[in-house]
């Protein structure tokens, strides 16, 4: 195990560390920390295996006993039941929403943050400002002007049967991109920033056109950032609930997070059932967490650290 | 912009811009601007001269200066405890989930057994839907039927977590920590891996105990993942709204500054003016964080 490499200090100290710590020195410390981080850890999970479990009961046991009660009878109805209101229809409108807007949001940020990083265009620091800012806004102080802005642009009927931006995909989808960009480039801009100059600068006195230095040299090897990235806005996009909340009013086109408002019932609300409907809004983004958790630590250690 | 810049990078740098390579600038550069422009900014500005409008979104725009201003702060009773709230929200986020994270990830830094066991779950919650945060602590905190009150054992006497008004926030608080805790945790062990770790053994060499090497030297190290914490901090704390509008639509006791600002405007009532003086509070307070960072960023840039 000899690992030097001059030019990566970090990795050539970090066989060391592990060698250092492998050996088992019980001290009691030790100990304290993992009874604290195990009961943490077990304490963070238990909501989400309450819901589980919680989603698996019919609501007249629960009613009398309780959550936190031995099961008398489990079965996966409340499941069949949430599917049954059309919970993968609001699921495909999810994906009609999150989908392009992920594609979208990368493609126009990562193009911003190339501007900005790698062109040295005068006003480049105030166009990543502004893009910056525009993102920290919270979203009701826009949210006003944009329903009364939706419902004035009249969009033809192959696009949107209200005629209008209201009350469309159009609507949530824009205003996601609009928000989310501001966001990609800043993490963009950051991580291109870690990129060496030179690259772009060889490929230039090759001749290389603004789009090839971005689009074949640029991109490339921003690939990480941008698994990163799509992983992270995937799941805020699919986690909205307000944009949809406000410029959708058809039930019929409800995202799934927003949809599951309508398990409520207007007089009663049938907990187990909204538990359920919980569980199967969560799957995906937990499923997307825990096949890609490497890419997201990865792609947000080279975001938050500008050398 | 592109002709300004084309002609700068003329005298300054031995390249020129063709035709294309402006072309290409215009268009990429300016649909994201216009975007940002139309869907971000103007509304924002469209934001402020509606507050001082009174309007039902149908009729005509009346101007009517401050007196949105004027009812707001006096005669509209949920505005203040709205306030109250965001700011308790902010306090909770910072000064508790916030250092619980920072604390979270300097111990599974140290590499114990397990880490990616214990990372994995306490991130958890964080790709979550605060919705989805919302309706699972009606579970946990249900008066009847919650495992809070199964766990203390009082049922013959349950307290209503979410349901009394002096208690209801702190709930809230909890979950919402539950899912910022998460947030911090990986964001600081991310910056705790990009620490040299010679800087560490420096300072151990030269007698710094393990809470000085932290606090001297490993904390301002980590100076931009502070400054990025506090900004997703703040925001959090000015946005919060899912998990409220889940429980009970911000009301008795749950009021913050964002659910009264959709109730004016997708309500029956429809005060758009009124809703967006209540936005413009919003935005007043948050642009003045958005400014200091913004400072902060822009002096690490002219350093770095």
């Amino acid at each position: 195990m000899t690992v030097t490499t001059p030019s990566a200090p970090a990795r050539a100290t970090a066989p060391v560390e592990p060698a250092k710590r492998g050996r088992p020195r019980v001290r009691p410390g030790r100990l304290g920390v993992h009874a604290f981080l195990m009961t943490v850890s077990l304490a963070f999970l238990a909501p989400l295996l309450l819901a589980v479990y919680a989603s698996l009961r019919p609501y007249e046991e629960t009613a009398e006993h309780g959550y936190f009660s031995l099961p008398r009878h489990l079965s996966f109805d409340y499941y069949r039941q949430a599917f049954d209101s059309g919970m993968g229809k609001y699921f495909v409108n999810s994906l009609i929403i999150a989908v392009p807007g992920v594609l979208l949001t990368l493609f126009l940020a990562s193009f911003v943050a190339f501007a900005v990083t790698r062109l040295q265009m005068r006003g480049g620091l105030v166009l990543l400002m502004v893009f910056t800012a525009g993102n920290l806004l919270p979203q009701q102080v826009i949210v006003t002007p944009l329903y009364v802005f939706f419902n004035k642009i009249d969009l033809p009927y192959w696009m949107s049967d209200s005629m209008t931006m209201y009350d469309s995909y159009w609507a949530v989808l824009a205003v996601q991109v609009a928000f989310q960009v501001g966001f990609c480039v800043f993490v963009l801009a950051n991580f291109m920033r870690t990129l060496p100059m030179e690259i772009v600068e060889a490929a230039r006195v090759d001749g290389a056109g603004v789009w090839t230095q971005y689009w074949r040299i640029t991109l490339p090897l921003c690939r990480p950032a941008l698994a990163a990235l799509g992983t992270l806005q995937f799941t805020w996009m699919y986690n909205d609930f307000l944009w949809a909340l406000v410029f959708i009013s058809n039930g019929d086109k409800l995202p799934v997070t927003s949809a599951l408002n309508n398990l409520r019932g207007q007089f009663f609300t049938d907990y187990n059932l909204l538990a359920a409907g919980s569980v199967i809004v969560a799957l995906p983004t937990v499923l997307v967490f825990l096949l890609l958790q490497r890419h997201f630590i990865a792609g947000l250690t080279l975001g938050a650290s500008k050398g | 912009m592109p002709l300004k810049t084309a002609r700068r990078a003329g005298r300054t740098g031995p390249r020129k811009f063709t035709g294309r390579d402006l072309a290409v600038i215009g268009v990429l550069l300016g649909i994201p601007v216009l975007i940002d422009v139309a869907l971000i900014w103007g509304p924002t500005l469209a934001s402020i001269g509606l507050s001082f409008t009174s309007w039902d979104g149908l009729g005509d725009i009346k101007w009517v200066g401050g007196d949105n201003y004027q009812a707001l702060f006096n005669d509209y009773p949920p505005f203040w405890p709205a306030v109250r709230n965001n700011l308790l929200w902010l306090a909770f986020l910072g000064l508790v989930a916030t250092p619980f994270g920072l604390l979270l990830a300097v111990l599974i830094d140290r590499g114990v057994r397990f880490s990616r066991f214990y990372q994995s779950t306490i991130y958890m919650p964080v790709v979550l839907s605060l919705a989805i945060v919302g309706f699972m602590a009606q579970l946990v905190f249900s008066r009847d039927q919650g495992a809070l009150n199964a766990v203390l054992g009082n049922e013959d006497n349950p307290v209503d977590w979410l349901g009394d008004p002096d208690l209801n926030i702190w709930m809230v608080l909890i979950a919402a920590a539950w899912r910022h805790t998460g947030y911090v945790m990986i964001l600081y062990l991310a910056g705790l891996k990009s620490v040299d770790a010679s800087l560490k053994e420096a300072a151990s060499i030269d007698g710094a105990s393990e809470a000085q090497t932290f606090f001297r030297i490993v904390l301002p190290t980590l100076r931009p993942v502070n400054v990025i914490v506090l900004v997703i901090t703040v925001i959090e704390a000015l946005r919060a709204f899912d998990i409220v509008y889940a429980i009970n639509h911000g009301r008795n006791g749950l009021e913050l500054l964002s659910v009264l600002v959709t109730d004016n405007i997708i309500g029956e009532a429809s005060r758009i003016g009124f809703g967006s003086a209540i936005a413009v509070v919003l935005l007043t307070v948050s642009l003045g964080f958005i400014v200091t960072y913004l400072v902060q960023e822009l002096r690490g840039e002219k350093k770095g």
